[in-house]
């Protein structure tokens, strides 16, 4: 049976704001333990501001433990956490759930990367000004990384599109639920083709949304 | 004044000790040029971050305007930093921020009201000679600029001291000069003791007052530029101060002069009042001996002059032997040997 495309629509708009949903508040939740992770990690690394052994190896440790598991596979295994912590296992917010967990150690890795690359100096400049640890964080690291940061946003939000895909089919809603309840369980292409056409929509707007701001930010 | 007392530092380098800076002892004097000079890994760059803590030391005692500084807190060693400046040889700039950006940020971190940044970074740009390149970010400026940029931020706080590390070493000739000069007008103008460390000769008599040689991590001769320069003691030492000072002609120059059949030649080093006084003329003169020039330099050192020539003279042999002992009173004068290389 193929969808009436007279009443359809608003059940894709509806899907595609659960996605739009999902992605968001996975980018904001995220971004916010990611971005705390990689700093935290940049930090303690050996011969930095604060550098702390013990701390940096067991969030290196949990990075690789967790970045390594496919998404879908993630999603499963801790549902059970998901649910003590959401309450149900089903639905847009037991999606973000997982995503957000999943998402901030790909982006506490993208964040030490940048980090990384900053000269070195210009921490030593800012330290010789008598700057404090705290301040450093926030009025060099994250200003002088911020055009490379917003770039591997860009690329972890178009990733978070991926994974919202993959939480609908586990019944996480959005696009990814409709593409299979109608597309594939239906065989209806035609659900099909518009969900992969929003879909590309959505990835090529994240996209252009990235590169004009970390343009603007890098002056380039 | 910053006083290094029996100064060591030892870094470990997995299960190896590195000794980068052993035991010393140096006193830089309020309102002075003091320079380090030392080849690479000689560990002027460990003894220069001592100061204001980006290392701190294994060993000894370091005294900054009379503090201990061994003993201070966290919170005490960032105060101390705001009071010395910084200049580095990759100038070190924050990409994110503006010229004036630069200069504001170590006002921001004491806590300067808005209005007073502004009035302070228009004040320190006008300084050094930046005062249109205010909103430019520093991918826009030529290495000078920068280093103008790195002393205006450096010089913000308004220091007591201004440690500068390398300041001129990734920048050409010309401006390694404009650099300089702007130093020495901190160091004149300001009144701010100037601790610098170079491998590069030239700097140290361009600017310093005094200057200390450094090799394996320790500080191996000290004294004013002048009398470095003039009485260099150790081989390091005469090794830098030749590549800055061209004392003995070249091999195929020296060649020519034995072909010609050569006559002795003889370095007469004039040091001070008397580079100005006409002795070698007096002198010759008085034996009826002609003097030739061949080859050499007069300088100026801290505002002293300082030659150093070669000659030989044509005479009479007992002539030429009166002349040598008569000069010998004012200036000293060796024979060269011309055959070794």
């Amino acid at each position: 049976m193929k969808v009436d495309w007279s009443t359809f629509w608003p059940r894709i708009v509806e899907a595609t704001g659960e996605t739009l949903l999902m992605v968001i508040m996975t980018l904001i939740l995220g971004s916010i333990l990611g971005i705390t992770i990689g700093l935290l990690l940049f930090v303690t690394r050996t011969g930095n501001i604060l550098e702390n052994k013990f701390l940096f190896h067991l969030l290196n440790f949990l990075i690789n433990i967790i970045r390594p598991v496919p998404f879908i596979i993630f999603l499963v295994a801790i549902s059970p956490l998901t649910r003590a912590v959401v309450g149900t296992t089903i639905g847009t917010w037991a999606a973000i759930f997982p995503m957000t967990i999943a998402s901030a150690f790909g982006i506490a890795r993208v964040v030490e990367n940048n980090l990384v690359s900053i000269d070195s100096g210009v921490i030593e400049a800012a330290k010789a000004m008598g700057a404090s640890p705290l301040r450093i964080v926030f009025t060099v690291l994250i200003p002088e990384a911020l055009g490379p940061l917003i770039l591997g946003l860009t690329f972890v939000t178009v990733s978070l599109i991926d994974f919202s895909a993959m939480a609908g089919t586990v019944g996480g809603g959005g696009l990814g639920h409709v593409a299979m309840t109608y597309g594939y369980q239906r065989f209806d292409g035609s659900v099909m083709l518009v969900t992969v056409i929003i879909l590309i929509i959505l990835v090529q707007v994240a996209q252009w949304i990235g590169n004009t701001l970390s343009r603007k930010i890098m002056r380039r | 004044m910053i006083e290094f007392r029996n100064i060591s530092k030892t870094f470990k380098i997995g299960n190896r000790k590195v000794d980068a800076v052993k035991n010393v002892s140096l006193t830089i004097q309020q309102g002075e040029i003091f320079g380090i000079i030392g080849f690479s890994g000689a560990g002027k760059s460990t003894l220069l971050r001592l100061v204001n803590l980006l290392e701190s030391p294994t060993n000894g005692e370091i005294e900054v305007q009379g503090v201990n500084i061994g003993s201070l807190s966290q919170k005490e060693v960032r105060k101390l930093r705001s009071r010395i400046g910084m200049i580095f040889q990759n100038f070190n700039l924050f990409a994110s921020r503006t010229v004036a950006g630069n200069v504001a940020y170590p006002l921001k971190l004491a806590g300067v009201p808005k209005k007073e940044i502004n009035e302070r970074v228009d004040e320190l740009l006008r300084f050094v000679g930046l005062t249109d390149k205010a909103k430019d970010f520093p991918e826009q400026l030529s290495g000078g600029q920068k280093q103008r940029v790195g002393i205006a931020r450096a010089l913000a706080t308004s220091p007591d001291i201004l440690i500068c590390d390398e300041a001129t070493s990734a920048l050409d000739p010309d401006t390694t000069g404009e650099i300089l000069r702007l130093l020495k007008k901190v160091n004149k103008e300001l009144g701010i003791t100037i601790l610098l460390i170079t491998h590069e000769m030239h700097v140290i008599q361009e600017i310093c007052d005094r200057v200390a040689v450094m090799e394996n991590g320790e500080v191996i001769e000290s004294d004013s530029v002048f009398n470095v320069f003039t009485n260099p003691k150790h081989l390091t030492t005469q090794r830098f101060i030749q590549s800055v000072q061209q004392d003995r002609p070249s091999e195929s120059l020296l060649e020519e002069w034995r072909k010609k059949g050569g006559k002795h030649l003889y370095r007469a080093i004039f040091k001070g009042e008397i580079a100005s006084d006409p002795v070698l003329s007096r002198v010759t003169r008085k034996f009826g001996v002609d003097v030739n020039i061949v080859y050499g330099s007069v300088r100026e050192l801290q505002e002293r002059l300082y030659g150093n020539l070669l000659v030989s003279f044509e005479g009479p042999e007992d002539h030429i032997s009166s002349v040598l002992s008569e000069l010998a009173k004012d200036v000293s004068v060796e024979e060269v040997n011309i055959n070794e290389g």
